[in-house]
C-alpha cells in the first residue's frame, strides 16, 4: 500500500525533527549531589509532626517477612495515632525498577528500602536522592546496636563512589546468610558427616555421586542463583578479607588465583555430574523442591529459605556456613536490603522513627516470631535444639563472630550482576574456561574501577 | 499486471487507466480555477487533523524525542548526564554482546516469519478446498487462540514443556529417542530455537486466519475456469491463491516481522537472556540496560536502533504488497 509507505516517511520525517529538537535540549538528569545541605536538628518527637501521611516502598512480599511488617505497620500507627502509613510493597526485582523513577520523582515516597552496592543505593546517593542518617544513627543509637561490618554495607562517600564510606544511609532489618542445606537423611544414609569445609563438601558430593545420589541441587534459569554458587565458593577458597576488598574496589583483581581457583571447583562439579543436570533450564524454586523432597543431598541457598524447608522437612534439613581455607567460616551474606529516607521527605524525623521502629530490638522478636532472621539476633534468643532455625541461629552467630561475611559479589559494579550471572551460566554449561570467566569479570571490574 | 488482473480486469482499473492518461492540461486548468478555494479547504482539513497530530505528537513525539536525546549520553537514568555523541551508537555495533542480541532476532525472524507464513500458505493451499465445512469457524478459533492467550501464559506454558520432564521429552522418550532429551531452554545449543518455536506456533494461526479469509474473496469462477484449462492443484495455487493472497502475506510478514524484531515477554520469562547471553534479543538488552544495569544511554541507542531497523524492513516488505490503485 503506498498509504503504509507515505506514513513511514512522514513518520521518519516527525523522528528527524525529534533528533534536531533532542539535539539542542538540555541534557538529562539530575543535578547531582546535593551539597551537604544543613540537615537540622534532629529529635524522636513523633507527635509535633501533627497528623502526616508517611510513604513506604519496600519489598517485603513474601510468607513471614510479609506477616512481620504488617504486624509492625499497625503497632506503629496504633502507638502514633497522627501518622498514617501509605504502603506500596513490590518484590525485590520490581522494587529495583521501579524506585529509580519513583525517587526522581518531586514527591518520592520518605521512606524506601534501597539495595545496597553500586547499582541502586550509590546511584541513589550520587544522585543526591537519600539523606544521610548518621545524626538518626547516634540519636538511636543504630551505631552501637550493629556490627560494623553490616553497617559499613550501607554506607558510601557522600559522592556514591565508594561504597563502605564514610557515610551511612540506611539500617536493614533482617540478616542474610547463604550456605550449605543438607538432608539429614541422606548424609547418615550415605555414613557421611556435615560438611565443614570446601573439600569436606566435595568429598561428600563424589560419594553421593558414586552412590547414585543428586550431590547437589541447583536450579539457575533466573540466573541469580549462580551468584550465591560462585560466592560461597569463592568465600571459601579465597576467604572473607580478600573477597570483601575485591567487591569493595580497594584491592586484588577477579583474576586472583583463589577466584580461579573458585571458579575451576564450580567447573568440575558441573562436568563431574554433582550439580543438577541441565541447571541453566532449571528453576530455582524446582531445584529447591528437588532437594526438599529427597532428591539431591545438598542445596547452596539463602536463609530466607528457612520458613519454606522447615515446612516442607521438618527436622530434617540442617544448615552449615563452611569454613574458608583460613579455618574461619565464610561465606556470602550480610543483610536485607536498606531502610532509607529520602532526601526530599518533609518529615525525616517521622522517617526515622519508623525505621527504628521496624528495625531495632523488639521488632526483632517479632521477626523470629514469623520465621524471619533479624539482623541482630537477641542474646537470648534460642530455638528448640535440631531444629532448622537453631542451626541458622547459629551459624549466623559464627559468622558474625568470625567476621565472615562476603558481601553479595553483585555490589561490585552497576553491571556486574547482568555479567557475573551470565558468566556463571557459560561456566557451569562448559562455554568458558575459568580463566576466561574471571576474565570476564576483570574486564567489567576494571572498566568500572577506571570510570570512578 | 497480477494474475487477478489478467483473468478479470475490474471496471476501476480501467477508469484509473483512462484518468491517469486523461488530459493533463485540462486537469491544471481546473486546479487553477478552484486554486483559492482548495487551498481555505485543505487549511481547515488541517485544523480537523490538528487534535489527532497533536495527540500523537505528546505522546508519541516527544518520548521518541526524548529517547533519541538520551541516546548521546552516558547516564544512570539518576545523576548526571554526560554527553558522549554516538559512542553509545558504536558501542551497539561493536559490544559482541549486543550485536549478538541483534543476530539472535535474525535467528527468530526466520522463526517467528517465514516458518508461520511458508508453513501458512501450505496449509492454506490444503484447508481452501474445504473451506466450505461446517465446522470451519470452530478450526479457525482454535489455530487462532495461540494470538489470543496473554503471552506471559504461553511463555509459562512452554517452559513447562521444554522442562526435564516436560511434554518434549516425555514425547522424545515414548519414540524411543531418550538421548536426545534435553532442558531445552538451558542448552546453549537449543534455547534460541526452542524461544523460536514458540513464535511459530504462535504465528500460524494468525497467519492461516488471515489467509483464508483471502481465499474466502477469491471468487470462485476463477478456479472453475482454471480446472476447465486442466490446471492441477499445484498450478491452481500458483496461478490464482498465491498472486490473490500477496496482500494478505504482506500484512502477515509485516506484523510477524516486527513481532520477531519487539520480542520482549518471551525471552523476558523463559530465559531471561541466558543461558549466558546465547538469548539476548534487542528489546530485552534495552529494557534491562534501562532498568537494571543503569546504562540509559546506551539503553536509548539501542531502541533507536531497532526502531529503524523495524522501519526499513517494514518499507522493504510493504513493496511486496499490490500497488493501490487510485
Amino acid at each position: 500500500m503506498t498509504f503504509t509507505r507515505t506514513v513511514l516517511a512522514r513518520g521518519a520525517a516527525v523522528a528527524a525533527l525529534g533528533a534536531v529538537f533532542a539535539l539542542t535540549a538540555c541534557a538529562p538528569g539530575g543535578s547531582g549531589p546535593a551539597t551537604s545541605a544543613s540537615l537540622g536538628p534532629v529529635s524522636k518527637d513523633v507527635a509535633a509532626a501533627g497528623d502526616i501521611t508517611l510513604t513506604v516502598w519496600d519489598q517485603n512480599t513474601d510468607g513471614g517477612i510479609a506477616d512481620a511488617q504488617t504486624q509492625l505497620n499497625e503497632a506503629f500507627m496504633k502507638q502514633y495515632p497522627n501518622v498514617k502509613i501509605e504502603r506500596t510493597a513490590q518484590s525485590f526485582a520490581d522494587l529495583k525498577t521501579t524506585l529509580k523513577l519513583a525517587l526522581s520523582s518531586n514527591t518520592p515516597p520518605d521512606v524506601v528500602q534501597a539495595n545496597q552496592g553500586y547499582p541502586d543505593m550509590g546511584a541513589f546517593v550520587e544522585a543526591g536522592m537519600l539523606r544521610p542518617v548518621d545524626d538518626y544513627a547516634s540519636l538511636y543509637g543504630w551505631d552501637s546496636y550493629y556490627p560494623e561490618g553490616l553497617l559499613k554495607q550501607n554506607s558510601f562517600s557522600s559522592d556514591g563512589k565508594t561504597w563502605q564510606g564514610d557515610t551511612l544511609y540506611g539500617v536493614s532489618q533482617t540478616g542474610e546468610l547463604v550456605g550449605v542445606y543438607y538432608s539429614k537423611k541422606l548424609l547418615a544414609q550415605l555414613g557421611l558427616d556435615v560438611p565443614a569445609t570446601l573439600a569436606d563438601l566435595e568429598s561428600d558430593m563424589e560419594k553421593a555421586k558414586a552412590a547414585g545420589i543428586l550431590p547437589l541441587a541447583f536450579g539457575n534459569l533466573e540466573k541469580s542463583p549462580g551468584i550465591h554458587l560462585f560466592g560461597v565458593t569463592q568465600a571459601a577458597v579465597a576467604g572473607s578479607t580478600a573477597v570483601n576488598d575485591l567487591v569493595a574496589g580497594t584491592s586484588g583483581a577477579w583474576t586472583d588465583a583463589p577466584t580461579v581457583e573458585a571458579a575451576q571447583d564450580l567447573a568440575d562439579w558441573s562436568s563431574k555430574g554433582y550439580l543438577t543436570a541441565g541447571a541453566n533450564g532449571i528453576s530455582r524454586d524446582d531445584a529447591l523442591t528437588s532437594f526438599s523432597s529427597g532428591g539431591a543431598l545438598f542445596d547452596i541457598n539463602g536463609t530466607w529459605q528457612q520458613q519454606t524447608l522447615a515446612t516442607a522437612m521438618g527436622d530434617d534439613v540442617g544448615f552449615v556456613a563452611l569454613n574458608s581455607t583460613e579455618g574461619t567460616p565464610a561465606t556470602t551474606g550480610g543483610q536485607g536490603l536498606a531502610w532509607a529516607i529520602t532526601f526530599k521527605s518533609a518529615h525525616p524525623d517521622v522517617a526515622a522513627a519508623y525505621i527504628d521502629f521496624v528495625t531495632n530490638a523488639k521488632a526483632a522478636q517479632v521477626l523470629l516470631d514469623t520465621g524471619n532472621l533479624p539482623t541482630v539476633l537477641p542474646a537470648d534468643y534460642a530455638p528448640a535444639a535440631g531444629s532448622l532455625a537453631a542451626d541458622i541461629a547459629t551459624q549466623y552467630r559464627a559468622v558474625q563472630a568470625a567476621n565472615g561475611v562476603v558481601p553479595y559479589l553483585d555490589y561490585s559494579t552497576p553491571t556486574f550482576y547482568d555479567t557475573l550471572t551470565a558468566a556463571v551460566q557459560d561456566l557451569v554449561a562448559g562455554q568458558a574456561t575459568p580463566e576466561k570467566f574471571t576474565e570476564t569479570l576483570q574486564a567489567d571490574y576494571s572498566a568500572f574501577q577506571s570510570s570512578k | 499486471m497480477t494474475a487477478l488482473h489478467s483473468v478479470a480486469p475490474s471496471e476501476e482499473t480501467a477508469t484509473a487507466t483512462l484518468t491517469r492518461a486523461g488530459d493533463h492540461a485540462q486537469a491544471v486548468r481546473a486546479r487553477r480555477a478552484s486554486g483559492s478555494r482548495r487551498a481555505r479547504r485543505s487549511r481547515v482539513a488541517y485544523l480537523y487533523v490538528a487534535p489527532a497530530f497533536l495527540v500523537f505528537a505528546i505522546f508519541l513525539g516527544v518520548p521518541i524525542a526524548q529517547t533519541v536525546q538520551y541516546s548521546f549520553y552516558d547516564w544512570n537514568g539518576l545523576g548526571t548526564a554526560t554527553w558522549v555523541g554516538i559512542e553509545n551508537y558504536l558501542r551497539v555495533f561493536e559490544d559482541p554482546q549486543l550485536r549478538d542480541s541483534f543476530a539472535h532476532a535474525i535467528v527468530l525472524m526466520a522463526f517467528y516469519a517465514l516458518l508461520p507464513v511458508m508453513i501458512g500458505l501450505f496449509l492454506t493451499a490444503l484447508i481452501s478446498r474445504s473451506h466450505q465445512m461446517r465446522s470451519m469457524s470452530f478450526y479457525r478459533t482454535v489455530l487462532f487462540l495461540p494470538q489470543v492467550i496473554a503471552s506471559v501464559v504461553v511463555a509459562t506454558i512452554w517452559v513447562a514443556i521444554y522442562s526435564q520432564n516436560g511434554l518434549a521429552n516425555e514425547v522424545l522418550r515414548a519414540i524411543g529417542l531418550a538421548d536426545l532429551t534435553r532442558v531445552w531452554l538451558g542448552d546453549y545449543d537449543t534455547a534460541l530455537f526452542a524461544i523460536g518455536l514458540v513464535g511459530t506456533w504462535l504465528n500460524i494461526g494468525l497467519c492461516l486466519v488471515l489467509f483464508l479469509s483471502g481465499v474466502g474473496n477469491i471468487p470462485p469462477e476463477l478456479f472453475e475456469a482454471v480446472r476447465l484449462d486442466g490446471a492441477g492443484r499445484v498450478r491452481e495455487f500458483t496461478a490464482i491463491t498465491l498472486p490473490a493472497l500477496r496482500g494478505q502475506i504482506a500484512v502477515a510478514l509485516t506484523l510477524t516481522v516486527v513481532s520477531a524484531l519487539k520480542t520482549f515477554d518471551l525471552v523476558y520469562i523463559t530465559t531471561r537472556g541466558g543461558p549466558g547471553n546465547s538469548t539476548t534479543v534487542p528489546a530485552f538488552e534495552a529494557y534491562n540496560r534501562a532498568f537494571n544495569t543503569g546504562q540509559v544511554g546506551l539503553a536509548s541507542a539501542v531502541a533507536v536502533v531497532l526502531t529503524v531497523v523495524i522501519v526499513l524492513l517494514t518499507i522493504a516488505i510493504s513493496r511486496i504488497e499490490p500497488k493501490d490503485v487510485e
